[in-house]
């Protein structure tokens, strides 16, 4: 369940930036997720709510809004660009294994919705 | 009142993220080497751990840092075995942080150190997507889990480059397809060295103790060279 720290890690980020913009309250925390870490949409969203409420006024009630994001590489050696899976990285057109993650492993907040 | 939008752009564990970074920085000015050794619970990383010591003792300065959720039976062996042991208990909490790696750091004299093995929780999924500022990570699969392991929890095979087979010798009286596994790691970490062990019998232990000792050798060239 480390899914209790990724939550304390966004409001710990979310929190501070809130309150340097003078916020009354949080609305929305919006966030961007691969697929390829090991962070379950629903047990965060079970979470949130629970540690919003710990943390007071400022977060209660915030709604937390997620972005899944597929795994894309490309090909070092023939320049192949390539959506795929958890399970396979190799390039599909010439099969190297010299393959670079341009996407999927985000762990990132990228915005906040706040009543000012 | 009035609704605003805030560019935030952050690492969810930017927190962590950056502590890494410290610790990183921190380990690279002592010229150390370190190994984030990740597994399920009971796939022999203290075992590892120990025929690991024995190998390079003589050689080498070693640290390890224990963490479990309860309890220091590992970190007892491992000074029995002749190298400085930091117990970390969680207390519940399935993976390690930062900031309790910073805290056991502090308690090692780094001058007096050349290899630190971070033992993480046994957990296959929670432990991945923390950064300890490792030199590199290194997880280990037993046969008794069985061959499809790789397809079921992908993320720990993936992102680190060594990967530890471990018990083979008692690949007579499991059901382990090995040309699977193989399989099955080159789609998805096609690139990660895979060395066949058993940690307990001292099989396969050279090329792995050959590995491990350039990598600290290249940790302590860029120390010397800044």
């Amino acid at each position: 369940m480390h899914e209790y720290s990724i939550v304390q890690g966004i409001l710990d980020a979310v929190i501070p930036s809130a309150q340097q913009a003078n916020a009354n309250r949080v609305l929305a925390v919006r966030l961007r997720i691969g697929d390829m870490t090991e962070v379950v949409t629903e047990s965060l969203m079970f979470l949130w709510d629970i540690a919003c409420e710990e943390r007071g006024e400022l977060v209660e009630g915030a709604e937390l809004v997620v972005e899944e994001v597929k795994p894309r590489s490309a090909c070092v050696v023939c320049g192949t660009e390539f959506e795929h899976d958890r399970l396979h990285v190799r390039c599909p057109k010439c099969g190297s294994a010299q393959t670079l993650l341009l996407q999927g492993r985000e762990l990132e907040i990228t915005a906040i919705d706040v009543d000012v | 009142m009035s609704l605003a939008t805030i560019d935030v752009s952050q690492h969810i564990l930017g927190k962590n993220e950056a502590l890494a970074k410290e610790l990183r920085d921190l380990y690279a000015k002592h010229g150390i080497c370190v190994v984030n050794l990740l597994s399920g619970p009971g796939a022999g990383k203290t075992s590892t751990i120990l025929a690991t010591i024995e190998a390079l003792k003589d050689s080498y300065h070693i640290a390890v840092i224990e963490g479990d959720i309860a309890s220091d039976v590992d970190a007892q062996k491992v000074k029995e075995h002749g190298a400085q042991a930091v117990q970390i208990n969680t207390g519940g909490l399935c993976h390690l942080e930062g900031a309790m790696i910073k805290r056991a750091t502090e308690i090692l004299d780094l001058n007096q150190t050349d290899l630190i093995i971070i033992e993480n929780v046994g957990n296959l999924v929670c432990t991945v997507d923390f950064d300890l500022g490792e030199s590199f990570k290194a997880m280990i699969l037993s046969v008794p889990e069985g061959h499809d392991k790789p397809l079921k929890y992908p993320g720990i095979f993936q992102a680190r480059n060594v990967i530890l087979l471990n018990k083979i010798d008692t690949l007579p009286v499991f059901d382990f397809d090995t040309d699977a596994f193989y399989r099955e790691i080159d789609d998805l970490n096609p690139n990660a060295q895979i060395f066949p062990i058993s940690a307990t019998k001292h099989d396969g232990m050279d090329a792995w103790i050959t590995y491990l000792t350039q990598r600290i050798e290249e940790a302590r060239s860029v120390a010397l060279s800044e």
